[in-house]
């Protein structure tokens, strides 16, 4: 009997030959990632615990991200709860202002193919874009973890997506996994992994993976995860070993339900309010007046992100009535984009662009909305009062899309 | 077997955790200091209204969305004792197991409750509710351990022993 992507790593991780779809078990945690929200809970449940050390602190890494730079006076107290945690405790990997914690896990090589990572923010499940098995955990657990090193999981059930063909010009990697949210619907993969396969996924940059294992989650997933390969290796500066190149799905491997896609059939689409799994296409959407675009995220802020939206805004300006916001996913990602001159075209377009960090996808930054504004944003969640008062409508589209609308003041279809 | 009875709040599919503590709240101080701003987004009024002891019964996917356990101690300190839903976001139901609050699976309730109500549960058996009986699953047996324990934190304090069982 053959074994799907997250079944290898979880037999491998608690040394078996196999394991099966509910068989619970005690993982080794390779790597954890603890956000700027959750680390003064971290550290309360951690010593309510009595624990007196962290079990390995150079797989503990802790990401300032949502509450960069502070917008309430309350967030100076979660820099130095954090401050306090990691020194006394020898946590050396503290980022304070680089980017968003789920760019910085893979782009400053956290985690490699085939490892076990948890994260307190729920789109820890971005790190199957270089095929580990990562999933989003309370604080609780996460003090636990810190603890013991260890952490119960069920393995889940696989969905498997084959993506076949190729994807139109005006197509990002965005638009394949909303499409794919719509048709698993918002629970849809509750409990389960996604293994995505097929040629228009081979064709992918580990960057559009990441988008796509990022917004997993929206379907209810656990985790989502893809074959590493010489993209892979190249991103995360390895050579692949024996058990990460056969981190391949199984002929043989038994799934819980197999969607098959051909690439050319894919069209721009919106999440519409406030539904990550609302699809609609963008062509029927098409003349909608729009307040704002957001441009950045973990799901769609890095630099082949931005390169496009500079690629549709060249030479244009973003409408009068409309703000363009951009925030790059990393330090990384804002230097290379200004090192290209995409940062330059989108500011000459008239973008404001802000530091790194999670930025307004959380609405903790300049920028929210209030009632009966419509945004158009990258990010991954339209949820009501996500991004300012509860009547803001959030629009979820790819960085073409967006850009092209923040010339039109409206929504448009983005033409590459 | 563990008997309640409770009033309840109807509640529909894909309640997140961004309508349950909103992320504007999270960095206040304390628990209670969040509590009042529990389901803002959509109903403001319903923190002030739930009493102790009140039970949620929503539809698919309840506590969708974030990763903030803040969701489920908010819920446990406005004094809701369960909630019983069609399904659960994976993240939301280990936080709650993890901090005592009871989560059950049931089907149909939901399109039958009157918000207001009283329904009475029998925990891994069936709630009563108009004269009805509606079936409960039984959760698995390591969760029950974790639940027994009094929630992760007391048996972590058990491992490194602060307490006793």
């Amino acid at each position: 009997m053959g074994q799907t992507i997250i079944e290898k790593i979880i037999a491998r991780n608690i040394g078996a030959e196999s394991v099966k779809p509910g068989d619970i078990v005690t993982t080794s945690v390779d790597r954890v990632m603890l956000d700027d929200i959750m680390i003064p809970f971290i550290a309360d449940k951690f010593h309510e615990m009595g624990f007196s050390k962290i079990w390995a602190p150079h797989k503990a890494v802790l990401i300032y991200d949502h509450l960069v730079p502070s917008s309430q006076i309350d967030d100076i107290r979660h820099y130095k709860a954090g401050e306090a945690f990691a020194l006394k405790y020898g946590i050396e990997h503290v980022h304070r202002s680089d980017g968003i914690c789920h760019q910085l896990m893979t782009e400053a090589g956290y985690v490699k193919p085939g490892d076990v990572v948890f994260g307190t923010d729920s789109h820890t499940t971005t790190y199957g874009c270089v095929g580990a098995f990562s999933t989003g955990i309370g604080y609780t657990e996460m003090a636990a973890i810190l603890g013991t090193g260890n952490l119960w999981v069920k393995v889940p059930e696989t969905i498997k997506i084959v993506i076949d063909g190729t994807l139109p010009d005006n197509v990002m990697s965005k638009d394949v996994i909303l499409r794919i949210i719509g048709d698993l619907g918002a629970d849809g993969a509750t409990y389960r992994a996604l293994e995505f396969a097929g040629a228009a996924v081979e064709r992918m940059s580990v960057s559009s993976r990441m988008t796509m294992a990022n917004m997993a989650i929206e379907a209810g997933a656990k985790c989502a995860v893809f074959t590493p390969d010489e993209k892979t290796a190249e991103y995360c500066g390895i050579t692949l070993n024996d058990f990460q190149r056969n981190l391949i799905g199984d002929r043989d491997a038994a799934y819980c339900r197999v969607l098959t896609y051909h690439g050319e059939d894919f069209v721009p689409v919106m999440a519409c309010p406030s539904q990550v799994d609302k699809i609609r296409s963008v062509s029927q959407l098409e003349g909608l007046p729009i307040d704002q675009v957001f441009i950045g995220s973990c799901t769609n802020g890095r630099l082949e992100d931005l390169k496009m939206a500079a690629k549709v805004l060249d030479g244009k300006s973003v409408a009068p009535f409309v703000k363009l916001i951009v925030t790059p996913a990393s330090r990384k990602v804002y230097q290379e984009a200004a090192a290209c001159g995409a940062i330059k075209t989108l500011v000459e377009a008239g973008a404001m662009v802000t530091h790194p960090g999670c930025g307004l996808c959380c609405g903790r930054a300049g920028g929210i909305l209030c009632d009966g504004e419509r945004v158009v944003a990258t990010n991954n969640r339209n949820f009501l009062g996500r991004m300012g008062t509860s009547k803001v409508e959030i629009y979820l589209a790819s960085p073409a899309v967006a850009a092209a609308c923040a010339a039109a003041g409206k929504i448009v279809s983005p033409t590459i | 077997m563990e008997k309640f009875t409770g009033k309840v709040w109807v509640l529909g599919d894909d309640i997140d955790t961004d309508i349950i503590i909103p992320t504007e709240y999270l960095a206040l101080k304390t628990i209670e200091d969040m509590k009042q701003y529990g389901f803002s987004p959509l109903r403001p009024e319903l923190a002030g209204q739930i009493e102790k002891g009140d039970i949620i019964v929503a539809g698919k996917n309840f506590g969708c969305g974030s990763s903030r356990e803040q969701a489920p101690e908010v819920l446990k300190a406005l004094g809701i004792r369960c909630i019983i839903a069609k399904s659960f976001a994976r993240i939301f139901f280990r936080n709650s197991i993890n901090n005592g609050l009871l989560l059950m699976e049931q089907q149909d309730l939901s399109g039958h409750v009157r918000e207001g109500e009283e329904i009475t549960v029998v925990v891994n058996s069936h709630v009563s509710y108009n004269g009805k009986n509606y079936p409960l699953a039984s959760l698995p047996e390591n969760l029950v351990e974790i639940i027994n324990a009094g929630g992760l934190v007391k048996a972590m304090r058990v491992r490194n022993g602060l307490e006793r069982v």
